[in-house]
């Protein structure tokens, strides 16, 4: 059943088109890689994706059961982030907040869960730690947590692993993917990092404003558009 | 020092004046958490040079000063927000642009009314004497509201501060937030500047948050020693004014600055006292 489907989706600013002619469907539990270049329509697909920007024509249909506000969403961190005083547990208790109306006092159950979800990512100990003070792996793992408590069915996560160290990033993926198979989280991805996504993702989508590859991700490293961005990673590295 | 308290408390305007600068104090001080976080803290001394304007012309219209002053400069927070967000113009020096417009013309208002007398002084650095009775519980009542508005919203305004993206994303409608912000401390700026003066009120808004971000490492906690430091250096600023015969606005700021540079000092030792520990 696909729990999220674009039909020739068309998106833009005014009137400069960022994405156009974009239609696929995904998979309940699928871990799909969003890949492409800077400026390639990625950020704009995100905010449509999550309901904050309007498609121009077409559509983008969720499943029912699942609403844009249940999309657990992992934001790239703001420069404001790095000075906040606020704990993990203000943090991820936040998360809770997408299912409340206007009164939104906390409950029991919402401070259960965020419990769960802390123990889950194995940080139940950091719960009364700052935020600010913590490594970028914790601090993503702390916006995990809070995605997981707006969500259980879907996460859509912003370059996670940008200023992450190799050993946290690598720790990140494997979270992941554990989340991903174990739990049967949908999982959608914004990258740069190619390898790791055909190592981990299922599918793979490239833009450049038009869909140049979407399927999976073992078909992707022998495309022609793969070939091509694998290719430019390589040289980018000579330089 | 407990004679000079009970000498003031003799005195009504000052035992008024005491009532409404703690009220605004404290919606101030919580208010000035989420702009300090937001980097919106320029938007209160824009605010503050906005309804100086207002005053003027209200004194030169010889209307009541609170009822032209607040819808006016409760307009103009929704300007500067709007402004802020569109980011046509980089938000900062279009607020220093509209607050300069401002006061410019507040004291073109004066000089051909009445010309530069002590209105101006008073509107420019704050009169305890300026509260009439109507003011007083005017003042009472929106700071009661702005501090009940501000507790049942927490949790939205908390999510709203750290992180606007994920909060509108998890359908907060962070606009409607922002605007709430924006309104209340639109309100806070029109009721305390004719005490502490326009061009002292947003420190009211600023100190407090600051301060307390020395020392405390979480979002509540932040907001409940805001709350209490801005109170505490209210009451010693009118004290030491009315003991040093001082303008209260000034003896309030020096408060304030006083309670910063001891919190930054205590915050600097106990993170040197840890980073000793962390490698011992």
């Amino acid at each position: 059943m696909a729990v999220l489907s674009c039909e020739n989706l068309c998106l833009a600013y005014e009137n400069k088109i960022a994405v156009s002619g974009l239609s696929f469907s995904l998979e309940a539990g699928e871990y799909l890689c969003i890949v492409g270049e800077n400026g390639s329509g990625k950020s704009t697909l995100i905010k449509a994706l999550l309901g904050l920007k309007q498609p121009k024509s077409g559509r983008i249909s969720l499943s029912e059961g699942v609403k844009h506000t249940e999309i657990g969403y992992l934001p790239q961190q703001t420069p404001a982030q790095k000075d906040f005083p606020a704990s993990v547990w203000e943090v991820v208790l936040s998360g809770c907040l997408n299912a409340k109306g206007i009164i939104s006092f906390y409950t029991r159950k919402d401070r259960q869960r965020a419990m769960e979800n802390l123990e889950k990512l194995g940080i139940s100990d950091l719960k009364n730690a700052c935020y600010r003070e913590l490594s970028g792996g914790q601090q993503q793992r702390v916006l995990l947590a809070r995605a997981l408590c707006a969500t259980r069915k879907m996460l859509l996560l912003d370059e996670p692993v940008t200023g992450l160290d190799p050993i946290a990033t690598a720790e990140f993926y494997s979270l992941i993917r554990d989340l991903n198979k174990k739990d049967g989280v949908t999982v959608i991805m914004v990258s740069h990092d190619l390898h790791a996504a055909i190592e981990n993702a299922d599918k793979i989508l490239q833009l450049r404003c038009e869909p140049l590859y979407y399927g999976s991700a073992a078909g992707y490293a022998e495309s022609e558009p793969g070939k091509k961005l694998l290719g430019g990673d390589g040289n980018a590295c000579h330089h | 020092m407990p004679a000079i308290i009970e000498a003031m408390f003799s005195y009504p305007f000052l035992t008024r004046a005491l009532i409404v600068g703690i009220l605004i104090s404290l919606c101030a001080a919580l208010l000035g958490v989420s702009l300090v976080l937001k980097r919106y803290s320029m938007i209160g001394d824009g605010l503050s040079h906005v309804g100086f304007g207002a005053l003027a012309a209200a004194a030169a219209m010889n209307a009541a000063p609170l009822y032209v002053a607040i819808p006016v400069v409760v307009l103009a927070a929704f300007l500067l927000l709007r402004i802020s967000e569109s980011g046509k113009i980089k938000g900062d020096s279009a607020i220093a642009l509209i607050s300069a417009s401002a006061l410019a013309i507040g004291v073109m208002i004066v000089s051909l009314s009445s010309g530069m007398n002590t209105d101006i002084y008073n509107y420019m650095f704050g009169s305890i004497l300026s509260m009439s009775s109507g003011d007083v519980t005017l003042s009472v009542v929106l700071s009661i509201v702005v501090i009940i508005l501000f507790a049942v919203f927490y949790n939205r305004i908390f999510a709203v501060t750290f992180d606007e993206t994920f909060a509108r994303a998890t359908g907060t409608k962070a606009g409607i937030y922002n605007m709430l912000i924006a309104l209340l401390t639109a309100l806070t700026i029109v009721l305390g500047m004719r005490m502490m003066g326009a061009m002292l009120i947003s420190s009211l808004i600023i100190f407090p948050a600051l301060t307390s971000m020395r020392v405390c490492k979480r979002f509540k906690s932040v907001i409940i020693c805001s709350a209490i430091v801005s109170a505490l250096c209210f009451f010693t600023g009118i004290s030491s004014s009315y003991a040093l015969s001082t303008p209260a606005g000034a003896s309030v700021v020096v408060a304030n600055l006083i309670a910063f540079l001891v919190f930054a000092a205590v915050g600097a030792i106990r993170d040197a006292m840890q980073l000793r520990l962390g490698k011992g």
